[in-house]
């Protein structure tokens, strides 16, 4: 092995492995958190179920980010691409062509798990930092791609697009807004319960498997070509449908809402949520939607400075993120018990 | 036909008594949310952090001209809140600011926001929820469009007015010009085109050679080359200032002199023709609408003083070269003057009928003559401008103030 791989084999073990059961939350803990999803939304205004539905949007974005690189060991700075290209399937079926919204997210999954598979196959030669690069790469791109102009006739160009935003059906007594929130929330339980049994079936064995040892897993005859590029397409897809779902909140995609920002923003979210826990993945969303937003109201001119001192007591005082919170809290209620 | 024209002039005689006489009633206190007796709550949203961060003097000078007219007793009484938020120039984060703003602060309009594709987020929210979207700070055409949507409103000239007041000049001072021109392929470049065309009329024959350059392209030199090529003698350069800057070195090194028009947007002296070079760069042709604070043939003029007294008290920090200082101020001014116009009739209906009959108002910081005016069709606040020719290290305007106003 020559010095440059040995560096990249070290890259791999930056992602720590995580015992599978330690990626989701009790039984308990999950359903007084569902209740409290379900029921906080009839008691507040439009606009902070408007801050709810994002957080849940970006939480699913995350959480695609975790099943990559918690999951399989392969680290994305190309999140906002896939995001992007599930906004604009959305936004483009919906206007262009005047297919129902809820119909468009199962496409953006199908595109985009195209698209993540496809890119995923020349990644297979790269990895670690090597990787990271090439999927950094993706997200430059993507919103100069978005401005071409043979495609300007569908994008709408650097002026984006107008989205319609959904009424509830069946002349439901409930805004726009809380409906919106509903449904994303019937969408994150789903993909939420799909990833946490993918992680726990053969596949997610092989996943992690292949973070741990890619050596150790191919020669026990996991197929690693395959199933890297398959983490790459579950990933893409999942991201796919948050970003559908975030330009039918939104109500407008441009090339400039998917910038490089929004990829660091997603992998920043998986950090400080705890790489390979699941359900930290809500717990980063909130982080990246909430702290600018706490930063500015300390200081305007002083904004960035703020958050980034904020992100840096994170890393320094809990360096796994959300999990070390949540590992700490079950700690400390055990010993409550005890006494 | 007389006949015709005298019950005209009776029955808006009669109207006018009518309003004349109810007016008593109308001038009774009303509300909507976000005003009230003391205070008029106004939101915005300014790329505070992020790539156009450098724009965020605008929202700073506005927040300082507000605490100006607080500190002066208000306007009729009441204080102006001035709530403004960061969206990094992120179109989702615009969105989720705008809903902040109206859902939670309850502002009486959203005033001064930053961005063409930002606003654009919001634009459709906007006029959904009737709140004003006044006096955005962009310079697409698409803000002045009262008939789709009656609650948004630009401010500053768009590129099509400045391209309408180029091509009005040229077909003055040069009637038999061929034009050549370089345009950037995006909205800013599309809209200038579009304005260019709409001022040339049935002359637009003269354009011997449209080229368009992609911001992704290094150097633009190729296309230099072929504009002179096409024996054009007059070179319209719609480009941002990296690209106006190797357009007037190229032409320069190629030898080729033609009446070299640049666009506002890469006016700076410092930001394009500097680098371009001085030399090379005498004689360009431009058009402006604002003062320049930098500039001492205003030290004299009764708006550039209240202007700077205005710096020294309230916005001490602030750099008096930043165009978006004097930008500030002005549509601050302008803002500031529609709430004047509301009395006390502060709903979100009036202040869009009062914004929308603004009548020759001047802010002290655009050029002498260049003046405000709206209409219920008309939702493009400023509309002239007036030409200037670099000259030595300045720019030295000259001509009369134009308006874009189409008439042929």
């Amino acid at each position: 092995m020559s010095a440059a791989e040995e560096v990249v084999a070290e890259g791999h073990q930056a992602v720590e492995a995580v015992p599978k059961r330690a990626m989701t939350l009790g039984t308990g803990t999950s359903l007084v958190v569902l209740a409290a999803l379900l029921i906080v939304p009839v008691f507040v205004k439009n606009f902070i179920i408007f801050q709810m539905t994002m957080l849940l949007i970006y939480g699913l974005a995350v959480l695609a980010l975790n099943i990559l690189t918690g999951g399989s060991g392969q680290f994305s700075l190309g999140q906002s691409a896939f995001y992007a290209v599930g906004a604009y399937t959305s936004a483009v079926l919906m206007e262009h062509a005047n297919i129902n919204y809820a119909l468009t997210i199962p496409i953006s999954a199908v595109v985009c798990f195209g698209f993540g598979y496809l890119f995923g196959k020349p990644a297979l030669r790269l990895s670690g930092v090597y990787l990271a690069l090439a999927t950094f790469a993706l997200a430059t791109a993507m919103p100069q791609l978005l401005k071409l102009n043979f495609l300007e006739h569908w994008t709408g160009g650097v002026q984006g697009l107008v989205v319609t935003k959904p009424d509830a059906p069946f002349g439901l007594p409930m805004s726009q807004d809380m409906w919106l929130y509903y449904f994303t929330l019937l969408v994150t339980i789903a993909i939420y319960i799909f990833s946490v049994n993918l992680l726990r079936s053969r596949s997610g064995r092989a996943f992690m498997a292949i973070r741990d040892n890619e050596i150790a897993a191919s020669s026990m005859g996991v197929n690693v070509a395959l199933y890297k590029t398959l983490a790459f397409g579950v990933s893409a897809a999942i991201t796919g449908i948050a970003g559908s779902l975030g330009a039918i909140a939104v109500q407008f995609v441009a090339p400039d809402s998917y910038t490089i920002t929004l990829a660091i923003s997603l992998f920043l979210g998986m950090v400080v949520g705890g790489v390979g826990w699941l359900p930290g993945s809500f717990v980063g969303a909130a982080f990246i939607i909430f702290v600018p937003n706490m930063a500015e109201s300390i200081s305007k001119g002083l904004s960035g400075a703020v958050f980034g001192v904020l992100l840096f007591l994170v890393i320094y005082l809990v360096p796994h993120g959300a999990r070390q919170i949540a590992i700490l809290g079950h700690q400390l209620a055990g010993k409550l018990r005890k006494n | 036909m007389t006949a015709v024209r005298f019950q005209v002039v009776a029955v808006s005689a009669a109207l006018a008594l009518c309003t004349a006489m109810t007016s008593p009633v109308l001038a009774q206190k009303k509300y909507d949310s976000g005003a009230s007796d003391t205070e008029i709550k106004i939101g915005n949203i300014m790329p505070y952090s992020g790539p156009a961060s450098a724009y965020a003097a605008i929202g700073r000078t506005e927040e300082a001209y507000f605490n100006k007219i607080n500190a002066e007793g208000g306007i009729n009484g009441r204080k102006i809140k001035f709530i403004s938020y960061d969206d990094g120039y992120s179109p989702p984060k615009t969105v989720e600011q705008a809903r902040k703003l109206v859902e939670s602060d309850g502002v009486l309009l959203i005033f001064g926001s930053l961005g063409t594709s930002t606003n654009g987020a919001i634009r459709k929210y906007m006029n959904e929820k009737k709140v004003p979207q006044l006096f955005v700070a962009s310079g697409a055409s698409k803000w002045n469009d009262p008939k789709q949507y009656p609650w948004t409103m630009g401010w500053q000239p768009s590129y099509a007015s400045e391209a309408r007041i180029y091509a009005k000049y040229i077909m003055k001072e040069k009637p038999d010009a061929k034009i050549g021109l370089l345009y950037q392929n995006d909205d800013f470049g599309k809209d200038y085109l579009k304005g260019l065309k709409e001022g040339l009329g049935p002359k637009a024959s003269m354009i011997v050679l449209e080229d368009s350059y992609d911001t992704s392209e290094p150097a633009i030199d190729e296309h230099v080359m072929k504009l002179k090529a096409s024996g054009a003698d007059v070179f319209i350069s719609i480009t941002t200032p990296k690209f106006a800057a190797q357009a007037i070195k190229k032409a320069a090194e190629i030898n080729w002199h033609p009446m070299h028009i640049i666009s506002n947007v890469s006016a700076s002296v410092g930001g394009v023709l500097e680098p371009a070079g001085l030399e090379v760069s005498q004689g360009i042709l431009s058009a402006t609408y604002a003062k320049d604070g930098s500039d001492p043939q205003w030290n004299a003029d009764d708006g550039m003083k209240k202007f700077y007294n205005f710096l020294a008290q309230y916005a001490p920090k602030a750099n008096k070269l930043d165009a978006g200082v004097v930008f500030g101020y002005a549509a601050a001014q302008t803002m500031v003057k529609v709430l004047q116009m509301c009395g006390d009739d502060l709903t979100r209906e009036n202040v869009m009928r009062q914004a929308a009959s603004i009548r020759d108002f001047a802010p002290d910081t655009l050029l002498p003559g260049i003046k405000i005016n709206t209409a219920p069709d008309n939702f493009a606040p400023i509309e002239q401008l007036q030409m200037m020719r670099f000259k030595g290290k300045k720019w030295e305007l000259f001509g009369d103030v134009i308006s874009s106003e189409v008439n042929h």
